[in-house]
């Protein structure tokens, strides 16, 4: 009978404490989805009447949008160049930080110090810098010889410019990777030394395997991250030279806060969902074959 | 091991931690310059003379208070917001049980990998319905159900590491769960929810997509925006764009050397469990 009572009280107490997030999920994120699902199927345009237009809007999108498609090969050409030079670059730091290197805490601070500033100010001193008369970069660049392009004023050169912004910020991704190598038992390696193992080995049969859980995320939230690039793209290049850094979301805002066709933009907003629900999905499918999740005992 | 290995690590790092850093270098220098050097090539490292009053004219040039004022008030709120109701929900999950918790807490889960575009037109339709459009609401709201499935994530694996005995001990004496959440889990919780503090300052400090699509009087504007401000038409007075942003990295490089190895609990909490 205390039981059944303590179970009751247990019972109400639970859905107390976490009501704020259960109000907030069913308006803001249940509500809204439903609200958005329905939205895609209209042609509201934020001040007048709207109807329904059922699957246009998809279809219009994917048939007769040409600047759709540009904003998914620019978003994709991004993210599966950005997120694995990031991933690699990110490891390395980390496994060169590892090493047992005095100075680790200050190494690591000023490694992560990109990620922490404004995306705002940081993406228009990067502008600055790719500037291709008068900035940092091909003034480097010329001191050992090259001809820097045009970079963010070349409909070639803009996304590379944009990669290399992103890999400023691969101090993220390194403390998860120092996290993870930091938590791989020296017992491993000290046994696979007495083996007779050189780094070699150690690193292909020990690190790898015990960090692909690690990888793993860091490749994931890359991905998802990567796709909804906004904020630099919105602020330099506003989507050009010629449409050549139209990411998806910038597009998708142009559409919704811009061109006001909010039914379409919905329908944008969805098809991105479908999008990365995808390609996180069949990362976890191929997770199975790379990824090991035993423990030492 | 090998002396020489060791030197070259450094070596790298050191390397890697110039290339690195030499955008902030640069931004420092360009934010103590006169207009004219700042388009000098070859470029100039150290100015002639040290502008300092850059610093001073970003406030008159912009109304810069108004929007650190805005930035602050935004950011406070949300860090309270997040911090209690974060660790609330966070608790329920950790340590009560009642029905249908293991399938809310998926859902939680879940709705960390939802862009935020899907969900961010019929949100700003219905604070427009409401009339919170152009106020600091739409920003802070938020916050206050839940602040993220994140946060919620974080305290809840860390919830989990303290031991049970103390939850018992407390309820034996006649403690309700809210009271066992408020006198014995939140002290011995510093670590995580300072964590969670950190990484909430640092997230609405530097917000600029929610601003930009609630925020239109100039009265209103957060320092995300105002930073934008510089880049104008005719061209952007990078002197002073840079003291301003220089300005606004203060607050956030202090708070993270202050708290850094809470970042590093923090991320290495979520990065590995998952």
């Amino acid at each position: 009978m205390i039981k059944l009572k303590n179970n009751i009280k247990e019972t109400i107490y639970g859905y107390l404490m976490i009501s704020p997030w259960l109000i907030g999920f069913i308006i803001f994120i249940a509500g809204s989805m439903i609200a958005s699902i329905y939205l895609s199927f209209t042609n509201w345009r934020l001040i007048g009447d709207s109807s329904w237009v059922g699957f246009e809007n998809y279809r219009t999108i994917l048939s007769d949008d040409p600047r759709f498609w540009k904003s998914i090969y620019n978003t994709a050409y991004y993210t599966f160049i950005a997120v694995p030079l990031g991933a690699m670059g990110s490891l390395l730091l980390a496994l060169l930080m590892n090493q047992k290197v005095c100075g680790i805490k200050i190494y690591r601070t000023f490694y992560y110090l990109p990620v922490v500033t404004s995306g705002v100010a940081t993406a228009i001193l990067w502008s600055w810098i790719f500037n291709p008369r008068l900035g940092l970069l091909n003034y480097v660049l010329g001191l050992i010889g090259i001809n820097g392009p045009d970079w963010l004023l070349s409909e070639v050169w803009s996304k590379p410019a944009f990669i290399l912004m992103s890999l400023w910020g691969i101090g993220g991704s390194m403390i998860i990777f120092l996290a993870g190598l930091q938590s791989i038992p020296e017992v491993l390696y000290e046994s696979a030394k007495i083996d007779g193992a050189n780094w070699w080995h150690k690193f292909r049969h020990i690190t790898v395997p015990m960090l692909s859980p690690t990888t793993f995320f860091v490749l994931v939230m890359g991905v998802i991250g990567s796709f909804q690039i906004f904020t630099s793209a919105f602020v330099i290049t506003n989507g050009g030279p010629a449409d050549s850094t139209l990411f998806y979301v910038l597009y998708l805002y142009q559409n919704a806060f811009q061109y006001f066709r909010m039914g379409y933009a919905s329908a944008l907003a969805w098809i991105l969902f479908i999008i990365i629900f995808m390609f996180t999905f069949i990362q976890f499918r191929f997770a199975k074959r790379w990824v090991h999740y035993e423990t030492l005992q | 091991m090998k002396r020489y290995s060791k030197i070259m690590i450094h070596v790298v790092l050191i390397v890697g931690l110039l290339i690195s850093l030499m955008p902030f270098l640069w931004m420092l220098a360009t934010s103590l310059k006169e207009p004219g050097e700042v388009m000098l090539y070859p470029p100039k490292w150290v100015p002639a003379i040290f502008q300092w009053k850059n610093y001073v004219e970003i406030w008159n040039i912009i109304p810069l208070g108004t929007f650190i004022k805005n930035t602050v008030i935004v950011t406070i709120m949300c860090m309270i917001g997040e911090l209690v109701t974060a660790s609330m929900v966070a608790f329920a999950f950790a340590r009560l049980r009642f029905r249908g918790k293991n399938f809310l807490f998926w859902l939680v889960l879940s709705s960390m990998m939802l862009p935020g575009q899907v969900t961010m037109i019929p949100i700003f339709i219905l604070f427009k319905t409401l009339g919170w459009v152009d106020t600091l609401k739409p920003l802070i709201l938020p916050s206050f159900l839940g602040g993220g499935a994140f946060y919620i994530f974080l305290l809840r694996q860390f919830f989990t590491s303290i031991p049970k005995e103390l939850d018992e001990a407390a309820k034996i004496d006649g403690c309700s769960p809210l009271r066992i959440y408020w006198h014995i889990i939140l002290p011995l919780s510093k670590p995580a929810l300072a964590t969670v503090a950190v990484f909430s300052f640092i997230a609405h400090w530097n917000d600029f997509m929610t601003p930009l699509i609630y925020l239109n009087s100039i009265e209103k504007q957060t320092l995300a925006i105002g930073l934008k401000w510089f880049q104008g038409q005719y061209g952007t007075n990078y002197h002073l764009l840079m003291a301003a942003a220089t300005l606004a990295l203060i607050p956030v490089m202090i708070i993270f050397f202050v708290a850094q190895k809470y970042f590093v609990r923090g991320i290495s909490m979520t990065g590995l469990k998952t």
